[in-house]
């Protein structure tokens, strides 16, 4: 059996991927879990569903984004490198996709209320936006850390009408915005629809979100063969929880000779206590409603992570994930602050181009893979990189971080 | 019969219902939750119910996470967990553990379960373990002869709840509310509602919990429940208490008033 046959045959209809994924969660949600997983397989047969996701996509969210070949920054890195532009999405990033096609479930379902977790702010401010488009209510939870680090886009939510509610528990960050958003769901279960932002979560939402955003390997699967006439030698993306991730390496998934990469947050050092790769520094376990990695100790306490990127501050990853990486398919590996705001800045020197600090983590494992790629192969590798967002929001941590403030005030 | 089945029979004959008390081991520290829970079991509490501190408990309210933070911040380790059961049990009273799945899960699940029956614990009480994943606990329970309390909900379908009760030994636990732990001014209409829904899929007693806090609305719950289960007003005493005798004594009050009020059901 290859890993394409294996792939289509996953989750399991009670959304298990191999020994991970499955529903972990208060027999409260289950009911609106059931009646969403319903609504789902509903909708992806239904003609209209899909015709109305698409005009969506295109005429709103602007896509299909740009597959765009960064020659400049390939002289740098020694590989051909196409970057999926997902960074010029509306709400700039991937996200958008999935937020859509949530709101669009959101509506069939008849709930008027969507609540959300978000780290960075993306998610957050993506939600917001679906939220103002489809008239519902909107209440996002965001840990209070997060708030300080990305207050641009905490005012770009309250601007589109959404409720911002900074998380004050644990250690104020992603984590802890999902588990307030999981409080608030099973108290507002009737009207509310938990519009999670990630592949991650109880059943059926990593095989919903996945499903949503799998657009970007599509596209840039087709993009890749109009543009080189081959498929690439190897995909990239950041994981945190992974949609971007799991969105461009879908469609390539049954390619088993594209290689598939995931870069996770190494922070200061895999080897430190301060990093979010939950994969290569994790054990399995069971977090926010799913058996995946998860950074804990040995009495299954989550342990607080760390990366310069607030999206990627996540201490656990979707299911699939952890399923791709057991069964070989993709390779995940770390990559720490340091390497990511090295290429953060490459990036924006070579094509003037400002990535999110964690796409800019895809962009440095290109550095990382491309000379033994290179010999591998015998040549210059073609590699695809998912550049899911853009850094406006990242402006602040990434003048801090290079120093630049003082002297352009 | 399980010596939780026990307890319930015996308010049952009495004409009354069963006193379940929540408290998170090593809140404040290890000895003061022995302490805590033997003060409980002397002011009349009839079942205590030991919850194992996570660092993520998306089914608990603020006051139960504070003192679960509490408990992690003081190093309470599961292993510390089941010696308070081993204290708490000795006292006679039967001793439930409350838990989320991940800390099982990583002590080894039959493990946990040979370790739990050793110390004398009576089963779990598993919050974010649904009886599909629970393939594992299961076997290990039934290996070891311990109690297994799934949650119902006011949202569970019939052909659900039927199937989760058929899982559930020893007693079953209904959620009065659809929300997270906390005392609130009133209990919820569609408690009594489920609590009925229960008795018609299964012969187990049946507890209520979320948003007790007093004793009259124990005395409500009693009315329609064969247990009321109170965690967070408990807990709030030993929060707000100067230092852990006063807590105490304030714990034995409300742990006095709430057994007045099972013993006085609202009929």
């Amino acid at each position: 059996m290859s890993a394409g046959e294996t792939a289509e045959r996953f989750p399991d209809s009670a959304g298990h991927f191999g020994r991970f994924g499955g529903r972990f969660v208060p027999e409260a949600l289950v009911a609106a879990l059931d009646e969403l997983d319903a609504a789902y397989r509903k909708a992806m047969t239904d003609e209209e569903f899909r015709a109305e996701f698409d005009a969506l996509l295109r005429d709103y969210a602007g896509t299909p984004s740009l597959l765009y070949p960064a020659e400049r920054f390939s002289a740098k890195v020694g590989a051909r490198v196409l970057l999926k532009r997902e960074d010029l999405n509306h709400t700039g990033a991937h996200k958008v996709r999935n937020v859509l096609g949530q709101a669009l479930l959101t509506r069939r379902m008849g709930k008027r209320r969507v609540i959300a977790e978000t780290g960075a702010g993306q998610h957050g401010v993506a939600t917001a936006t679906a939220a103002a488009l489809f008239d519902l209510e909107c209440v996002v939870y965001m840990g209070e850390v997060d708030t300080e680090r990305q207050a641009l886009n905490v005012a770009r939510m309250r601007m589109l009408g959404a409720t911002v509610i900074p998380v004050t528990t644990g250690s104020r960050t992603l984590k802890d915005a999902m588990n307030e958003a999981m409080r608030d769901w099973v108290a507002n279960v009737d009207d509310t629809h938990y519009l999670i932002g990630t592949a991650a979560g109880p059943h059926p939402f990593p095989e919903l979100v996945r499903d949503f955003v799998r657009g970007i390997g599509d596209e840039a699967r087709r993009q890749c063969l109009d543009l080189t006439g081959a498929l690439p030698d190897a995909v990239l993306a950041c994981v945190g929880g992974g949609s971007n991730a799991l969105g461009i390496f879908h469609a390539f998934v049954p390619d088993t000779d594209v290689r598939l990469y995931g870069f996770e947050a190494g922070g200061e050092g895999v080897d430190t206590d301060r990093h979010a790769a939950s994969i290569t520094g994790g054990t399995p376990g069971v977090l926010h409603g799913a058996r995946t990695y998860v950074l804990q100790n040995a009495d299954g306490q989550t342990i607080e992570s760390h990366s310069i990127s607030a999206g990627l501050d996540y201490p656990g990853v979707g299911p699939e994930h952890a399923w791709l990486h057991d069964s070989g398919r993709a390779r995940y590996q770390p990559v720490t602050d340091a390497e990511a705001m090295a290429a953060f800045e490459l990036l924006c020197r070579t094509e003037g181009i400002i990535p999110a600090i964690e796409s800019a983590h895809a962009l440095a494992g290109a550095v990382q893979i491309a000379p033994q790629l290179a010999a591998e192969l015998g040549r210059e590798p073609v590699l695809v990189v998912n550049l899911s967002g853009r850094g406006d929001k990242d402006v602040h941590t990434a003048g801090e971080y290079f120093g630049i403030l003082d002297k352009e005030q | 019969m399980s010596r939780i089945g026990v307890a319930f029979d015996k308010a049952r004959a009495d004409g009354r219902a069963v006193l379940v008390g929540c408290m998170p081991a090593g809140f404040p520290t290890v000895d003061g939750s022995i302490a805590a829970m033997t003060a409980m079991v002397e002011a009349g509490v009839d079942v205590i119910e030991v919850e194992i501190p996570y660092s993520d408990p998306v089914m608990d309210g603020p006051v139960i996470q504070k003192a679960s933070d509490i408990a992690l911040a003081g190093g309470v380790r599961t292993a510390d967990t089941l010696r308070i059961i081993e204290a708490v049990a000795a006292t006679g009273a039967p001793v439930v553990t409350m838990t989320y799945w991940n800390p099982i899960e990583q002590y080894g699940v039959d493990a946990f379960a040979r370790d739990l029956a050793a110390a004398g614990g009576t089963g779990l009480i598993t919050p974010d373990l649904i009886p599909e994943e629970a393939g594992e606990w299961l076997a290990a329970s039934e290996a070891y002869g311990l109690d297994r309390t799934f949650l119902v909900s006011p949202s569970s379908t019939d052909a659900r709840l039927r199937m989760t009760v058929e899982h559930c030994r020893g007693f079953v636990y209904a959620t009065a509310i659809m929300g997270v732990t906390g005392a609130r001014s009133q209990t919820s209409d569609a408690a009594p509602v489920l609590v009925s829904r229960v008795r018609e899929a299964t012969e187990l007693p049946v507890g209520v919990g979320l948003g007790v806090g007093t004793g009259a609305q124990a005395a409500t719950v009693a009315g329609y429940a064969d247990g009321v289960i109170v965690g967070s007003a408990l807990i709030r005493r030993l929060l707000d208490a100067p230092d852990l005798d006063a807590g105490l004594a304030a714990l034995r009050t409300l742990s006095a008033e709430l057994a007045e009020g099972v013993r006085n059901p609202a009929r």
